[in-house]
């Protein structure tokens, strides 16, 4: 390659990191600034000490703290839901044949095809009267029941389970049950991993579900929360700021330790 | 589905056929019965989410679209057509869909955008890892914390005026969220901000699963890099580019996160999906609401048999 070409590539290259970078940074900036000095200095200048006091805030007054507490036990609950649920139906597909399996493989490419965003109008009125409206269990039970990309990973990866050993513990006098909660489950590891992973960022940056069915303050998840902060910090950016890097922080720390296993989830997930 | 019957059935057949050899085969002791029903009893409760929280809703809401309903009355008035003629005829209902086009465009963009650093960091390059997760970090931020982000990047004196101001370009500081004519430009961008990570490490992927040789012979051949873009890398990842281009058409027609939190609508930024929550929970007119919600329901599924057609479609396969 050329030096000039070479050089092109790097400029891009580092341009591209900027546009990522910088939006970021001031935002970092600003979060150690005080509500004067935030206000008498721009977005580019550099803090003059490192504050603490607008994490303090946002934590408290802002309940990023509750946040965190509700994403998480939504996470949880979702996940284990996902997966028990997402296995059971890719053993029963892949595993029997029986009366009505071409119509529920139809049921489920099916609703592949409709946009969750489209019908929440409806969804509403089911969530509302199944009394789930304003609790934790509206999202759980939603982000548990429409997902199937999660059914999709587990069917890909059951087929490569060799049937045999299904039909070796059958002969040892296994029941059904036993075999797909002592043999086949625990194969499933790396599809677990897959749908924990693209799972567990989507519901940590989920924001339509929760503000739609839990408006309720003390029900907010980080994503509401920190939707929140528009209202009463307008004037003090800077605790908007801190709200901000508060979200940001797991984000980067889990991305820096999964790396590997986000984009191979990702394409495993996306190419559905 | 429909295509594969013969062939799907027949593999039933014979799959049953073994299935109920086994079933005599353990049925003496007396288990028949129990492996009958077992399949159903895996599959109760995912039925049962799946009926629940999509098939109840979705007939329900082409039932509310004929109704003048409010979302609380008991009784729910039958008007026919009228939503629909109200979302096709009222300007500034139709207006959105003249919004999604801004998204559209940028769309564009962004797989361009994402092309080039995809292919460019398929080959040999210095510090290839971080640059990746540079590329691809802003897809992973929850898009709350991005449209506050970009509050601020945009605001008046927020940190793309001084950035201007730093490079003596004031005369081009601008009322970026507040100008009708400017809003849908830096709403679209942040989209692109946001979106581009996932398309880059999509592409990517795809170039790096053609196999080493074929670029070693290329260049035994004499190709240069533009060579081996336009007759090696851009055939072999023309599928997940097409499948971009129709998930871009999608996504355009339902944006929501990004106008939402930055501009709540305003100043021409309103979209499909903003409009039809208002007017369901702010405007308790469910009937419009859920009329809108079809419309944009039956745009979504002729993109995505448009997509069936166009991009052959070899992955969904559940059976």
């Amino acid at each position: 390659m050329s030096a000039l070409a070479r050089t092109f590539k790097y400029l891009t290259l580092v341009a591209a990191c900027l546009v990522t970078v910088v939006p970021i940074a001031v935002i970092v900036l600003g979060s150690f600034k005080g509500h004067q000095e935030f206000l008498t200095s721009g977005p580019l200048d550099l803090p003059t000490g490192f504050d603490l006091e607008n994490y303090v805030t946002a934590f408290t007054k802002g309940k990023m703290a509750q946040g965190f507490v509700n994403t998480t036990i939504i996470l949880v609950l979702s996940l284990v839901g996902t997966i028990v649920i997402g296995s059971m139906t890719a053993y029963a597909i892949d595993r029997f044949e029986f009366r009505g399996r071409g119509v529920v493989l139809a049921l489920f490419l099916l609703a592949t095809l409709v946009p969750a965003v489209t019908t929440q109008v409806a969804t509403f009125q089911v969530v509302n009267q199944l009394g789930l409206f304003n609790t934790r269990w509206a999202a759980i039970v939603l982000f548990m029941g429409t997902d199937i990309v999660s059914i999709y990973i587990f069917v890909q990866f059951m087929r490569s389970i060799p049937r045999e050993l299904d039909e070796a513990a059958t002969l040892d006098g296994a029941n059904r049950l036993t075999i797909f909660y002592r043999i086949i489950f625990p194969l499933l590891k790396p599809a677990i991993a897959t749908v924990v992973i693209i799972k567990g960022i989507a519901i940590y940056n989920e924001f339509y579900v929760p503000f739609l069915y839990m408006p309720s303050q003390d029900l907010g998840v980080i994503s509401t929360s920190l939707f929140r902060f528009k209202g009463p910090f307008s004037a003090d950016w800077e605790v908007i700021c801190a709200g901000v890097v508060v979200v940001l922080l797991p984000t980067l720390i889990g991305f820096l330790l999964l790396q590997r296993y986000i984009y191979n989830g990702l394409t495993a997930g996306a190419t559905k | 589905m429909a295509n594969t019957s013969p062939t799907l059935m027949r593999t039933l057949k014979t799959r049953r056929l073994r299935r109920e050899t086994r079933d005599a085969r353990v049925a003496g002791r007396g288990r028949r019965s129990g492996l009958r029903l077992t399949p159903y009893l895996f599959l109760l409760a995912p039925i049962a989410l799946l009926v629940t929280f999509t098939y109840i809703p979705v007939v329900n809401m082409f039932y509310y679209s004929f109704t003048s309903w409010d979302g609380l009355d008991k009784t729910k008035d039958w008007v026919g057509f009228d939503n629909y003629v109200e979302v096709f005829t009222r300007p500034e209902l139709f207006r959105v869909f003249y919004v999604s086009l801004y998204y559209f465009a940028a769309s564009f963009l962004q797989i361009a955008l994402a092309l080039y650093f995809a292919t460019v960091l398929s080959f040999r390059t210095r510090f290839r890892n971080f640059f990746k997760g540079m590329i691809f970090f802003p897809y992973l931020i929850n898009g709350v914390a991005i449209g506050l982000i970009f509050i601020y990047f945009f605001k008046p004196g927020g940190t793309l005026d001084s950035l201007l101001a730093a490079f003596d370009l004031e005369s081009l500081q601008q009322q970026w969220l507040g100008n009708p004519d400017i809003v849908n430009v830096s709403l679209a961008s942040t989209s692109v901000w946001r979106y581009t990570g996932l398309n880059f490490v999509l592409f990517l992927g795809a170039i790096q699963s053609i196999p080493g040789q074929v670029y070693e012979a290329a260049e035994l051949d004499g190709a240069n890099r533009w060579h081996q873009f336009r007759y090696i890398i851009a055939p072999g990842i023309k599928p997940i580019i097409g499948l971009s281009f129709i998930l871009a058409i999608a996504g355009s027609l339902s944006v929501f996160e990004i106008p939402f939190v930055m501009t709540a609508g305003a100043n021409g930024s309103m979209t499909f999906v903003i409009q039809t929550v208002n007017m369901a929970f702010k405007f308790s007119k469910f009937g419009l609401a859920s009329a809108m919600a079809v419309v944009l329901l039956a745009i979504v599924l002729v993109v995505t048999w448009i997509q069936r057609r166009v991009v052959p479609d070899e992955k969904v396969d559940l059976s």
